[in-house]
């Protein structure tokens, strides 16, 4: 298990416990996070998973790939720091990561 | 009384019985007659079952090949790099555009010129535009709803569907109020198909559209020398993107935008009503419970999937799905049979209006040419649905729809319903 926290716009915090291999998005919807809706149930296909990576995270959460890279061109408000939720998969490296989440997903 | 709306079971045992009886490669999923009297279901249930990803050799459209499991659309839909939208390797539907009238539009381009034009209009349908838009809407939405005759039959096609979905064209168009039924006239004309009878033929198809892009051309000259303004077409005539479009160019952008914002939630607004007049469990359901809407929505745009498929054109062979794909073979995304794919959707064929994750469906495609008004669609259902509870329990729906005759418009031209007062 590893924890992560889920930021909403409004300053809201969530914690959530998830198992290691699960994604991001997917650790915001088994447990009924708000502010994150990932329609297209993680194929890198929607952009609605769209969240802001905490600055101390980034080296260990990678690079957007290709897909990722090109979903996040038609995103609102896209900022270095923006990653597609459904495509960081928790690991035990990641405990603790903390994410934050635009105003809406679009 | 309360079925009169139902068509006819045997219509539809008929074709079901011809679609798992015939030989596979004769099943031809395109042909828009058998969408008019709605018996297609059964065609691509077979498909999904014995032929997955299934070529047709021979179509009114020519050869293609169709793909209608959830998750092969899901492949093909996230795949840009090869299955190409390219306006002129034919776009973005089963039909070739015409070789002499290719109307280049965003959504029928790839990389990077895409990129670059949705990105121009895209901020209408920005979080803090909506939010705008929202109060326009459900004032307009009242005023409709208000003016709606009670205990007498009426067009809810015409006098709800049209008129409210017009409405917010012309606004997002910043558009002439008066004349804003052109929108819904040239709508049905760029996509209605030259062949059948009683429609326009190619060229007077043509010489309409080309009516449009004059209409447009002058709103256009009018923008482009007044400060940029919110509109779409100001929008176009001052980004970087599109202000030197060609007038084509710009008359693509314009079918695309009048399309997408119109045919689609005007055919989910009537959908809708359909849908809970054939499950009077769920109206019950939703009379009892109104924050249903909210789910309630999305279910209502994958149960009706207005915009039946999108079409791709193959860079290179690929394979598919087990299936030998050629470099420049037409791959048809039925939309409205993945979203009816058992294996990824529970009971798909019941309209289930508090679904856990009802946003999981294709209407709005996925990846990159995703839908850039699905949450503006969304908005408008929305206020519609909560507007009409607001005023009546009940709007019964009094005969079977009139449907369109397209295999790509999935939609209604007619369904004449009553207000119980």
């Amino acid at each position: 298990m590893s924890h992560v926290t889920f930021i909403e716009a409004n300053g809201t915090e969530h914690g959530v416990d998830v198992d290691n291999g699960v994604s991001v998005m997917e650790a915001a919807i088994q447990n009924s996070v708000p502010g994150i809706d990932g329609d297209c149930g993680g194929n890198c296909a929607c952009a609605t998973c769209h969240v802001y990576i905490d600055p101390k995270w980034a080296p260990l959460t990678g690079e957007r790939t290709q897909m990722e890279h090109d979903m996040l061109e038609f995103a609102e408000g896209v900022e270095p720091n923006s990653r597609l939720a459904c495509q960081i998969h928790m690991t035990a490296e990641l405990d603790g990561l903390v994410v934050r989440m635009p105003e809406s997903q679009h | 009384m309360a079925t009169a709306f139902k068509q006819s079971d045997d219509l539809m045992a008929a074709a079901r019985e011809e679609a798992f009886s015939m030989p596979l490669d004769k099943i031809d999923v395109s042909d828009g007659a058998r969408f008019v009297n709605n018996t297609f279901w059964p065609f691509f249930e077979r498909l999904r079952r014995d032929a997955p990803i299934h070529y047709c050799a021979d179509s009114k459209f020519g050869p293609y090949w169709s793909v209608t499991r959830y998750k092969d659309i899901m492949a093909v839909d996230t795949n840009h790099a090869i299955f190409s939208s390219d306006a002129h390797l034919g776009g973005i539907t089963v039909a070739d555009m015409d070789d002499d009238f290719i109307l280049p539009m965003f959504i029928a381009m790839d990389p990077p010129k895409h990129d670059v034009q949705r990105k121009a209009v895209s901020p209408i349908v920005a979080p803090a535009n909506l939010a705008v838009l929202e109060v326009l809407i459900r004032e307009r939405a009242q005023k409709i709803f208000d003016n709606l005759p009670i205990n007498e039959p009426f067009d809810w096609v015409d006098r709800v569907s049209i008129e409210l979905t017009t409405q917010m064209l012309a606004t997002l168009f910043d558009f002439p109020w008066e004349d804003r039924r052109k929108l819904t006239y040239w709508s049905d004309i760029a996509t209605s198909d030259p062949d059948l009878p009683g429609n326009p033929n190619k060229e007077e198809r043509q010489l309409i559209l080309l009516e449009c892009l004059q209409y447009f051309t002058n709103l256009w000259n009018e923008r482009v020398n007044a400060p940029p303004a919110g509109d779409l077409i100001s929008m176009m005539a001052h980004d970087p993107a599109t202000r030197d479009m060609a007038p084509m160019e710009y008359l693509g952008n314009l079918i695309l935008l009048i399309v997408g914002g119109n045919d689609t939630t005007r055919n989910s607004i009537s959908g809708g009503l359909l849908f809970l007049n054939e499950n009077p469990d769920q109206y019950e359901k939703l009379r009892n419970n109104h924050a249903l809407v909210e789910t309630m929505v999305p279910e209502i745009v994958r149960y009706q999937t207005p915009l039946a498929h999108m079409r791709r054109t193959a860079l290179q062979d690929t394979i598919l799905g087990g299936q030998h794909i050629r470099k420049g073979d037409k791959v048809v995304m039925w939309y409205v049979s993945g979203n009816r794919d058992e294996t990824e959707i529970e009971n798909p064929n019941a309209f289930i209006i508090d679904r856990a994750r009802p946003r999981q469906h294709l209407s709005f495609g996925f990846g990159i040419h995703r839908c850039v008004g699905n949450r503006l669609a969304e908005m408008q259902l929305k206020i519609v649905w909560e507007e009409i509870l607001k005023r009546w329990p009940m709007i019964e729906v009094l005969e079977p729809p009139v449907r369109v005759s397209s295999s790509f418009v999935k939609g209604y031209e007619k369904m004449m319903v009553r207000i119980p007062g």
